[in-house]
């Protein structure tokens, strides 16, 4: 088969493997969890595998904390934290990295925003030096910040503005949180970003970037004995500041309406087919019922074997791809995708009535025993696959716990999911609800054309 | 912390020959209960049959979808059920394979990866897909900025030659490859005298052995191929411009490279390395994004497929300033051609080639995928411990020699697409 991505890059996360896995055949990762006198977690992964480690430190706060108004504000100061500090310069901690050979760089997502670097273990202890400084050292100026905005509108302009589908996925998002920030791009809104500025920067940085608001994840060549050591004099000596931030968020009011969004341009030469439903996360579903969204997700729409690819583009013929995913991994409500590419000469308004007619099916049979072995065989396998990867594992631990989750939440997860019923199943086809929903058709506009 | 353990690489991988002649590189290892193996055959997309580009990338597309009895569904529903990750590709040298499996599985994987192999069954029903994902996938490139500028430059670069083709297919070409083409390229492209193999995980030379022989000793022997004529970059000098309506211009640039076995590879490694590769602190980066604010990326390359070779680098920028990145880019290249780096940067960059190179091999995929590129360009294990001290004999001079040799007049070949200002075709 041919693997066409999502429509938005898929951000299913399976997280790893607790100790004493389904069969018992394999125990999962050891990890130790510990926090400094300031408030910093700490979890450290050992992998001894190859002689280098991953050092990671993420913040629990991403672009739905940005001030209204603000939007981009989190990923803009991501970009400014390479820029130096008292004691370091611009860049003299990337320049550093990279004489010792290592990798480094950060993301922001909607919830955190996180730094890292990989690295042979020996300089572990100069990383965690550096990123300590700069959780509270940075400093700002115009030289370095008004060509570093310029660089984030062209990141703007080359993830989005010259791309129709990543159009209709901000549009999508936007239209289904009305309230919440979820709807805003994580990058931000362009006449927005252009305002930002060092005030607005720095306020940013002084509310979050705190040691009780961090998390350092270390996985790889290491014990956790030195990590601690090590942490202790480098981020140990940050003074705590207190209280951990608070994040300010409002809740989604409960959706009503069925919506569409429809974009149509020029450049479009593949139409495509999403829909997004307002979703629980791990963090505000029932005990049990994320679990049973991703089990629901993978049989509905994970690979060619899922019910969807199967009526609809082996059976059916009506796409040629065809899946869904479940974005479990949120601090607050989140989204459910169902999405499809159509074949030659099928309208996006026949694909859906197919589509509907899948959940019609699903909504009536629910899922086989057979096939609800099958998902949960898959998931946890996908797991323990995970740890071929400190990277892999590092990432879990640290989204995970940024949101509010912990460590043996995330090792209990596959026998949360071993222990999903068909029942459960069923239950969690409730929030695929069209009303709850925003449909989205991406079209050639054959006007402009 | 521990000083840094002087490992050998080297002596980690065994070179496995099968009674049936199979040869393989294995590293066992047994941390994580997963086996991963990639493996290839030299003669990709760049043996299309005329007129129908896209045979390769089909035919990748079109083996896990049926095989022996099973059909396209109750393939890939054994796959899922074992949890078995198996697909193939085709880039234009090389049609490759990738399996990875959990330990308690590792019959059914190779099981189903040898029948996959050897009897596809390249059903009408699955091809008529397989087809149809391709074309999706190259109508939406086809106005995607990014593989437009890609586009423009292949064709420019190496007109009438397969190389000028993109790997995964063709409008109009991907319909007209049939179930015969399919037969024909299975039979001609995987032969064992082009195969390489690497594996890594959980499992012993011996099992290994008996595995490999069931997978690949009923292949053909030798592989029937179209000789691909090596060819050099055309259009030096030359911009082409592509219009799109987008606010941003995606930029192609490019020149003749070094081949993989060039005297000067490795200086030319990292020569590229300070000029455009290092991502945050080259030459490029410096001064098109950090000192501007230009671009969100820029980079260069070594490219070096086997009939050609390039130094290759892209960036996009706003259209309104498109003009000065690529007056930067150019400066650069003329400053570094002339000048070469300095002592500092050539310290620097050696210290992160060999620091850096330890990160490669901290998963068994990146292991396999490494072991696997080596062979396919030639090289021993023992390439795994000498690399780095061939990084470390680079010197300042070699580094100013291959500037001329790499940057020499300046002259690139461009591809341009948007609506750039201050920009004209010549």
């Amino acid at each position: 088969m041919i693997v066409s991505p999502p429509p938005t890059p898929c951000p299913h996360e399976a997280p790893a493997e607790g100790q004493g896995s389904a069969d018992g055949s394999h125990a999962g990762p050891v990890v130790n969890h510990f926090k400094l006198d300031n408030g910093l977690e700490v979890v450290v992964i050992p992998d001894h595998r190859a002689p280098v480690v991953t050092h990671m430190v993420w913040y629990r706060n991403g672009s739905a904390d940005d001030p209204r108004g603000k939007s981009g504000i989190a990923h803009f100061l991501e970009h400014l934290m390479f820029k130096g500090t008292h004691k370091h310069g611009p860049g003299e901690f990337s320049h550093l990295v990279a004489e010792l050979g290592g990798q480094e760089n950060a993301f922001t997502s909607y919830d955190f925003t996180a730094y890292f670097q990989r690295i042979a273990r020996e300089h572990l202890g100069v990383m965690m030096e550096y990123e300590a400084d700069r959780m509270t050292n940075l400093t700002l100026s115009d030289e370095v910040l008004l060509p570093e905005r310029d660089v984030v509108m062209e990141e703007r302009r080359m993830r989005t503005e010259a791309d129709p589908s990543a159009q209709l996925d901000e549009a999508l998002n936007a239209a289904l949180f009305t309230h919440h920030a979820y709807g805003v791009p994580i990058i931000g809104w362009g006449h927005e970003i252009e305002t930002l500025d060092r005030h607005d920067a720095l306020a940013y940085y002084r509310r979050f970037y705190t040691p009780e608001n961090a998390i350092l994840v270390v996985s790889g060549d290491v014990e956790p004995e030195e990590v601690e050591k090590l942490a202790r004099e480098t981020y140990g000596k940050i003074p705590a500041r207190g209280e951990p931030p608070r994040r300010d968020r409002p809740r989604e009011p409960e959706p009503r309406a069925e919506r569409t969004v429809k974009l149509a341009d020029e450049k479009v030469e593949q139409p495509s087919f999403e829909r997004i439903y307002l979703a629980p996360s791990q963090q505000t579903a029932a005990p049990g019922e994320a679990e049973a969204l991703e089990v629901l997700s993978h049989y509905l729409g994970g690979g060619p074997t899922s019910l969807i690819y199967r009526r609809l583009v082996l059976e059916r013929k009506l796409a040629v791809s065809a899946g869904a995913y479940y974005y479990a991994s949120a601090l607050d409500d989140s989204r459910f995708y169902v999405y499809a590419v159509p074949a030659d000469d099928v309208s996006l308004e026949t694909l859906e009535a197919g589509i509907d007619d899948v959940l019609a099916e699903l909504f009536r049979d629910g899922i086989s025993a057979e096939d609800l072995n099958r998902s949960v065989t898959r998931l946890i396998a996908d797991s323990i696959y995970a740890q071929d990867s400190q990277m892999a594992l590092a990432r879990w631990f640290g989204a995970s716990l940024a949101i509010g989750g912990t460590v043996e939440n995330v090792l209990g997860w596959s026998r949360r999911v071993e222990v999903v019923t068909r029942e459960d199943v069923a239950a969690a086809t409730k929030w695929l609800d069209r009303k709850r929903a925003v449909t989205g058709y991406l079209l050639k506009d054959e006007q402009a054309a | 912390m521990n000083a840094p353990a002087k490992i050998s690489r080297a002596a980690r991988v065994q070179k496995i020959v099968t009674p049936a002649g199979i040869s393989a590189w294995l590293v066992e290892d047994y941390a994580v209960p997963l086996v991963a193996m990639d493996f290839s055959f030299e003669g990709g997309a760049a043996q299309d049959p005329q007129g129908k580009a896209g045979a390769a990338s089909i035919l990748a597309g079109m083996l896990d979808e049926g095989a022996g009895d099973l059909d396209s569904e109750a393939f890939q529903r054994a796959l899922d059920d074992h949890a078995i990750r198996l697909h193939f590709s085709a880039d234009r040298d090389e049609f490759s394979g990738h399996l990875q499996t959990l330990t308690r599985n590792l019959d059914k994987a190779f099981e189903l990866v040898t029948l996959a192999l050897n009897a596809p069954r390249f059903d009408a029903d699955p091809l008529e897909r397989v087809r149809g994902q391709i074309n999706a996938v190259l109508k939406r490139e086809s106005k995607d900025p990014d593989s437009m500028a890609a586009q423009a430059w292949r064709r420019a670069a190496w007109p009438n030659h397969p190389y000028a083709r993109s790997p995964r297919g063709e409008i109009g070409e991907v319909d007209a490859v049939g179930r015969d083409d399919l037969v024909a390229q299975h039979k001609n492209l995987l032969a064992r005298d082009v195969l390489k193999v690497a594996v890594v995980g959980a499992i012993d030379p011996a099992t290994l052995s008996v595995k490999l022989d069931a997978l690949f000793a009923g292949l053909p022997a030798r592989a029937t191929k179209t000789p691909v004529p090596q060819v050099g970059i055309s259009g030096l000098g030359r911009r082409v411009l592509v219009d799109l309506d987008v606010p941003q211009s995606n930029i192609r640039f490019g020149r003749p490279g070094l081949s993989r076995h060039d005297p000067d590879y490795m200086a030319a490694t990292v020569l590229n390395h300070i000029w455009g590769g290092g991502s945050f602190t080259s030459r490029l980066w410096q001064e098109v994004r950090e000192k501007r604010g230009l671009t969100y990326s820029v980079y260069s390359m070594l490219s070096t497929p086997k009939a050609s070779a390039g130094l290759i680098g892209a960036t996009s920028t706003k259209n309104e300033r498109a003009a000065e990145s690529l007056s930067v880019i150019a400066e650069e290249a003329e400053r570094m051609a002339a000048e070469g780096p300095t002592e500092d940067e050539l310290e620097k960059a050696k210290k992160y080639l060999i620091g850096s190179y330890a990160l490669r091999f901290d998963t068994s995929t990146k292991i396999a995928g490494h072991l696997l590129q080596l062979q396919q360009e030639g090289f021993g294990p023992d390439y795994l411990d000498r690399r780095n001290a061939e990084i470390e004999a680079v010197t300042l001079e070699d580094t100013r020699r291959v500037a001329k040799r790499l940057l020499g007049d300046g002259r690139f070949l461009v591809a341009v697409v948007g609506r750039p200002e201050g920009v004209s075709a010549s």
